[in-house]
């Protein structure tokens, strides 16, 4: 079972890195990033669940980095499009006319 | 047990047809949409992967508060300057395909070649968690076997959001973050932003209580706190702080402080960084918890609510 959502987490990461590399639109980059990642974070998830055949519950070891990566993501996500916000905005006012600059 | 089988593959399926189209769709706020979409069937991955604390942190961040976030921005970028939509040529776009499949199968090669007695150290989280007065083996090593990386994490959430705020004119750079909307609210959504805090914010503090024995903590708790708090920024019913404010500023970094001091304190107490005195190694934790839940809620709530853009008032 767990070998299922592997595989699929591995076709994740193949999407993840497609649309990161190709996509002309930066937004749209950082979601194929997040793919990406959830990707790798979903492999954590298959190996914590794999040694739950070894004995007691599941790993919780690997579970508990991927809680700290979720937290991480969001962070390094709301950066990045603080920063694509911004660049608009600078592409933006450099197209307007210099007297809208007056402010 | 088939039942189940079939379950989940669909449930596979599901997610990667929903990956595909935020990688395929057209329209940028119909990628956004399937994002979150994407954020919640990935919550149920991990209740079938038997990681409950990761599918609540799942739920509440993915699904949740990112989806706010993408929304938001999609919203923002839709109208100004047309971006540079060219896509690159066809044959760069069968190489970079062609080299994500390659990834891809290896990856799927490992998964598949995984060594048979699956190496686990959930014996070693099991029998070292009496010592820590605590019931969740993900919160045990959350704050005790591994929480440097987890007072590190709560560092880094800061730091994500000083850079944020550096992005601010000039001239608003102690004001406050615009308010998500400028048209008067809709109803539905005044009345909604009157409901559900009460509810979340119980709901929030008792997954932080719940989470030394049950799955829960402080991450989602959090989350649903952050959650209401943009609810009623997005509503009208909050006006979003100014970045200059003291208090404001006191409850995001409460958590990083308290856990160092409790961590220092651990060098003279109990003869290491950020161990814990045996008898009171229940107490601190949660102690530490309750620090981290205010700061974690702040952090996501500005976070989303972006850079300063106004002068304070």
């Amino acid at each position: 079972m767990s070998q299922l959502f592997g595989l699929a987490a591995a076709a994740l990461v193949g999407l993840g890195l497609y649309g990161l590399i190709v996509h002309p639109e930066p937004l749209r980059r950082i979601l194929a990033f997040n793919l990406l990642g959830s990707g790798v974070f979903v492999l954590f998830g298959v190996l914590a669940r794999r040694g739950a055949l070894s004995g007691a519950g599941p790993d919780p070891v690997p579970q508990a980095i991927v809680i700290t990566a979720i937290i991480v993501a969001f962070a390094a996500s709301a950066l990045a499009i603080g920063l694509l916000l911004r660049l608009r905005q600078a592409t933006v006012d450099a197209a307007s006319p210099p007297s809208d600059d007056a402010l | 047990m088939s039942g189940a089988w079939a379950f989940d593959a669909i449930l596979a399926a599901t997610v990667l047809g929903v990956a595909a189209w935020t990688v395929a769709a057209r329209e940028t706020f119909a990628a956004v949409a399937g994002f979150i979409a994407y954020g919640l069937l990935l919550a149920l991955v991990w209740v079938r992967l038997a990681a409950p604390d990761v599918a609540l942190t799942e739920a509440a961040i993915g699904g949740g508060v990112t989806g706010v976030l993408l929304l938001s921005a999609a919203a923002r970028l839709g109208g100004g300057v047309p971006a540079a939509t060219a896509w690159p040529a066809t044959s760069l776009r069968l190489t970079a395909g062609a080299l994500c499949t390659v990834v891809a199968v290896a990856l799927a090669a490992v998964v598949l070649l995984l060594p048979e007695p699956a190496p686990s150290l959930a014996p070693q989280a099991a029998a070292a968690l009496p010592a820590t007065g605590l019931g969740n083996p993900v919160t045990g090593v959350l704050m005790a076997y591994r929480a440097l990386d987890t007072l590190l994490e709560k560092v880094v959430l800061v730091l994500a959001l000083i850079g944020v705020w550096s992005l601010a004119q000039d001239a608003f750079w102690d004001g406050e973050p615009r308010p998500q909307r400028s048209a008067p609210p809709p109803d539905a959504l005044v009345f909604l932003a009157r409901l559900l805090p009460p509810v979340g914010i119980v709901t929030g503090v008792y997954l932080l209580w719940l989470g030394a024995d049950a799955p829960g903590g402080a991450f989602p708790g959090g989350a649903l706190l952050a959650a209401m708090w943009i609810l009623m920024l997005m509503a009208g019913l909050a006006a979003p702080p100014a970045v200059r404010d003291r208090r404001l500023r006191l409850a995001l970094v409460a958590g990083p402080l308290v856990f160092l001091a409790i961590g220092l304190a651990g060098v003279f107490s109990a003869g290491a960084f950020l161990a814990y005195p045996a008898s009171w190694a229940k107490p601190l934790i949660v102690l530490v918890e309750a620090a981290k839940i205010v700061s974690v809620a702040a952090a996501l709530a500005l976070l989303v609510a972006g850079p300063p853009q106004r002068s304070p008032r």
